[in-house]
């Protein structure tokens, strides 16, 4: 009888044993590695990806864990400090960095401008179209504005199919909120019925696949099966290509730099991580997956 | 089942119009209901068959046991196949072990009353319960209430409960089939209930167990939504040929969602990549499913009784 | 015969019978701590003065970021997923009973195993892969085969509702077709009705109950579905005209802008809020189907 001792014990550690055992395979393991939770915007993930990548050939003890997202979740990481590093594609707003200090007992997260990143707008590589204006683009994207064709625009579609689709970013996503910024209007809304697709590379997918779309996504989004579009401040004026140097010198309007905020509490690691990031190696990397490095590190040539 | 089966219609002599009509019909009825069928056939192969041509020239042991590199436009997929791997099996320590319990509970514990019938049905819904919604308790009661953060742990759980129930109806179901004089024999020598279960009731209904295991396992490996808030992330870099890279604290990449944030995030990359992504998550999936339904026929064959 | 035991397997014993007991209830335990857990995050906000439950429901405004007018309306959501469901329910019924019907009632031995065991596949398909079959296979066909614009709506996210919830259907209908006693067919048969009469006279009315059930539970499979209706709807916010447009559904919103909503803020809790309705749509349907089953057992 004494089995039904030795059952129930063996079941109770089945039970525990599963969880228990790997609990201590997995904290043993941390002896040797420094790990970076690097978490925030969708912009910047590929980017950010590419740089953990590279940077564990610089220091190979330490391995960042990349998460997108957006930049919302990376704020929201900074001000719960459940991140070493948060990436933004915007500026922290006040109230976040008084929420984020009081959080530190106020010390206050350090901000690293690591480059800039070029709205490009996408279109069909059958569309004819060649330049558009903000105000253009206003009036097909916002709440209420007037231009639903391509004939609005004056542009006569080859396909025959007049109606824009609009392809967007979901609500919340730091692109959605500066093309707000930039092109919509702060106080407006966006028209409703746009089709918000969940990352940078879907919008660019959806505009290759459908000639009569329009979207927009970071330049280093580009791909050959769609077409870039220049843009210009007002109707009428020259339009501008989305380039290192347009961005940079300002004179294309839809760009926007881009930053990572380490709070007080993270490790050591996670600021030499950025000194290499806004050195020359991290800086090519900028440049390799089409973004738009820092002025000091922008290709002379061009 | 086999009764009507035999069941033929008239033979051919003495056939009139009117049986020959009947006949038409009758051929006709099942062309109908054949072709429907095929609708539903073809797809699988028609799917598998396209998935598997566009990205089997990626597959090698290499792209599964190598980090993905070039801003996951090449290498492997290692560590999200390993990170699967281990929502898998940490979910099965958690889902199983509760799942047969309860099973046991509901098959010889449990009196035909109000209440066990509110059990029974708190199963059923539980199986019915969105995955999205298990995404959003996860993340209310394991990262944010019980304060695991975004880890291996809570998404193995929020995946554990949403799978449970697989475990619960098949082993219900196997606990079921052992045929009561198994028990009362077993009682009939004085062995206690528990002994009974233990000795006589689980051993004869192990691979019933099994396949609902099998079958949980499949479900598991192939669910996002309930992970993607609650533990899985978009890259990771772990060591390589490492089974024990994760631990159950850290956030890790897995197929699933692997094969989400390629297909909407990753720009310029192969176009075979993710058709291998997707094939090696389906050839798991199905491989697994296909194991669990031998499994099952190998024994309804075997069964003595 | 207990004497002969010791006290400790006696308490082992108990031990055990208690932990089963735990378990066997924790399906219970477990649905009210999803609904807890939901509604925890969610709650807070019902009773906020910028929420107004009838708004939620009714408006087709959605518009939870807006910088000058939040607006909360899940119609268009809700729209969304009522018609990508009802139109998986106009494909996946007949050809889910359909197949239901040809198991059970044309095949036989061999042709039969297979059959069920490629339904039993079709249902193991992960919802991702499904998505991915929509965004790269089934939109440029839409595309060109109805010559639209955009491929990713309503007809796309639909078929693949179909065959997601097509194998729920099968296997539950045939076991209501199965419990059909062979004598009402044999009666038929002898009645000199030819197969088609006999399913449609004989076999339907008979097994309606379960038959009913099955469309019931492909209905919540539909109504939850997630991965694969994010990526083939077109995820627009839109009250749908035709197949051809695109949609958004209520899964959809949660798992596209749960990630970007920061803990605690309104829009994050209007996600749960949505989470609520979810899980009590598909508590409905579940619990509905679950007592057209029992239905059929206590006859």
């Amino acid at each position: 009888m004494k089995h039904i001792l030795t059952t129930a014990l063996l079941a109770a550690s089945l039970v525990l044993s599963g969880c228990g055992k790997k609990n201590a395979d997995g904290s043993s393991k941390k002896d040797d590695s420094i790990s970076l939770q690097n978490i925030g915007s969708d912009t910047m993930v590929n980017l950010a990806q590419a740089w953990a990548e590279a940077y564990h050939n610089v220091d190979p003890k330490v391995s960042v864990e990349v998460s997108g997202g957006g930049s919302g979740i990376g704020v929201a990481a900074l001000i719960n400090g459940t991140c070493d590093i948060a990436n933004s594609s915007r500026k922290l707003e006040k109230e976040e960095e008084e929420k984020a200090t009081a959080k530190y007992g106020g010390k206050h997260p350090t901000e690293h401008h690591i480059g800039y990143d070029a709205l490009a707008i996408y279109v069909h590589p059958s569309n004819p179209i060649t330049e558009i204006s903000i105000e253009q683009l206003a009036e097909i994207y916002k709440e209420g504005g007037k231009f639903s064709k391509w004939s609005d625009l004056g542009v006569t579609m080859p396909s025959g199919q007049d109606e824009i689709v609009r392809a967007s970013r979901q609500n919340n996503s730091g692109t959605y909120h500066y093309f707000r910024e930039a092109v919509v209007g702060k106080k407006n809304d966006f028209k409703q019925g746009s089709r918000d697709m969940n990352g940078s590379k879907e919008v660019v997918d959806l505009v290759g696949t459908t000639p009569s779309a329009i979207g927009f996504s970071g330049i280093g989004y580009h791909t050959s099966k769609v077409k870039v579009v220049k843009v210009s401040k007002k109707t009428g004026e020259p339009g501008v290509e989305p380039t290192i140097k347009t961005t940079l010198d300002k004179t294309y309007p839809i760009a926007r730099p881009m930053f990572m905020y380490v709070p007080p509490s993270a490790k050591p690691e996670a600021e030499k991580y950025i000194a290499w990031i806004v050195s020359e190696p991290g800086q090519k990397i900028v440049i390799k997956e089409g973004y738009v490095p820092l002025e000091a590190f922008a290709p002379k040539d061009k | 089942m086999t009764m009507h089966a035999q069941i033929q219609p008239a033979p051919q002599f003495g056939e009139t119009p009117f049986t020959r009509k009947k006949r038409r019909n009758e051929m006709i009825a099942q062309g109908i209901f054949a072709v429907m069928v095929a609708c539903i056939v073809i797809p699988l192969f028609l799917i598998v068959g396209y998935l598997i041509k566009e990205g089997v020239s990626l597959i090698s042991w290499e792209f599964l046991t190598t980090n993905p590199t070039g801003g996951m436009r090449k290498g492997g997929i290692w560590s999200a196949l390993l990170g699967t791997f281990w929502l898998v099996g940490t979910s099965l320590c958690i889902s199983a072990p509760i799942g047969v319990l309860a099973a046991v509970y509901l098959n010889e514990y449990a009196k035909d009353n109000w209440f066990n019938r509110v059990v029974n049905l708190a199963v059923v819904n539980l199986a019915g319960v969105p995955s999205i919604v298990h995404a959003l308790f996860g993340l209310g009661a394991f990262v944010l209430f019980a304060g695991m953060g975004r880890s291996i742990i809570a998404a193995s759980l929020t995946l554990a409960i949403m799978t449970m129930p697989v475990i619960i109806a098949s082993t219900k179901e196997a606990l079921a089939a052992v045929p009561r004089q198994f028990r009362e024999a077993c009682w009939n020598v004085g062995a206690t209930k528990w002994q009974t279960i233990w000795r006589i009731v689980l051993p004869n209904s192990v691979s019933g167990i099994l396949t609902g295991v099998i079958l949980q396992v499949s479900r598991t490996a192939g669910e996002t939504a309930p992970i993607m808030f609650t533990g899985a992330v978009f890259y990771r870099k772990i060591e390589e040929g490492n089974l024990f890279a994760y631990g159950l604290g850290d956030q890790c990449m897995a197929l699933s969602m692997h094969l989400f944030t390629v297909t909407t995030q990753v720009t310029n990359a192969p176009h075979a990549l993710p058709f291998a992504i997707a094939t090696v998550l389906l050839a798991f999936v199905l491989l697994v499913n296909l194991t669990a339904i031998l499994f099952r026929s190998w024994l309804r064959n075997r069964k003595k009784w | 015969m207990t004497s002969s035991r010791s006290a400790l397997s006696i308490y082992g014993e108990k031990a055990i019978e208690w932990l089963i007991r735990i378990c066997g209830v924790s399906a219970i335990i477990f649905v009210f701590a999803i609904f807890f857990f939901v509604f925890r995050e969610g709650a807070p906000f019902l009773t906020d003065e910028k929420f107004s439950l009838w708004k939620f429901l009714t408006s087709t405004e959605w518009y939870p970021t807006s910088m000058s007018n939040i607006r909360y309306g899940t119609f268009a959501l809700i729209a969304g997923t009522l018609s990508v469901t009802g139109v998986a329910m106009l494909i996946a019924v007949p050809f889910g009973l359909g197949a239901a019907i040809f198991v059970s009632e044309f095949c036989t031995g061999k042709l039969r195993e297979f059959l069920k065991v490629i339904i039993e596949l079709l249902a193991a398909i992960p919802s991702i892969v499904w998505g991915f079959i929509g965004l790269t296979v089934m939109n440029p066909v839409i595309q060109t085969v109805f010559n639209v614009q955009v491929g990713l709506n309503v007809l796309n996210a639909a078929i693949l509702l179909a065959l997601m919830s097509i194998p729920v259907m099968v296997s539950i209908g045939e076991d209501a077709l199965k419990a059909v006693p062979d004598s009402y067919r044999e009666a038929a048969i002898a009645l000199g009705a030819t197969r088609w009469q006999l399913i449609w006279r004989a076999l339907l009315p008979a097994a309606k109950n379960g038959l009913l059930a099955a469309v019931l539970l492909g209905v919540g499979r539909a109504v939850g579905e997630t991965m694969a209706v994010l990526m083939a709807t077109g995820h627009a916010v839109n009250v749908p005209h035709s197949i051809f447009d695109s949609v958004r559904t209520l899964t959809a919103t949660i798992a596209a802008e749960l990630g970007e909503a920061s803990e605690g803020s309104p829009h994050y809790r209007v996600l749960f809020l949505i989470g609520i309705l979810l899980f009590t749509i598909t508590f409905i349907v579940n619990l509905v189907a679950d007592f057209v089953v029992k239905g059929i057992k206590n006859k």
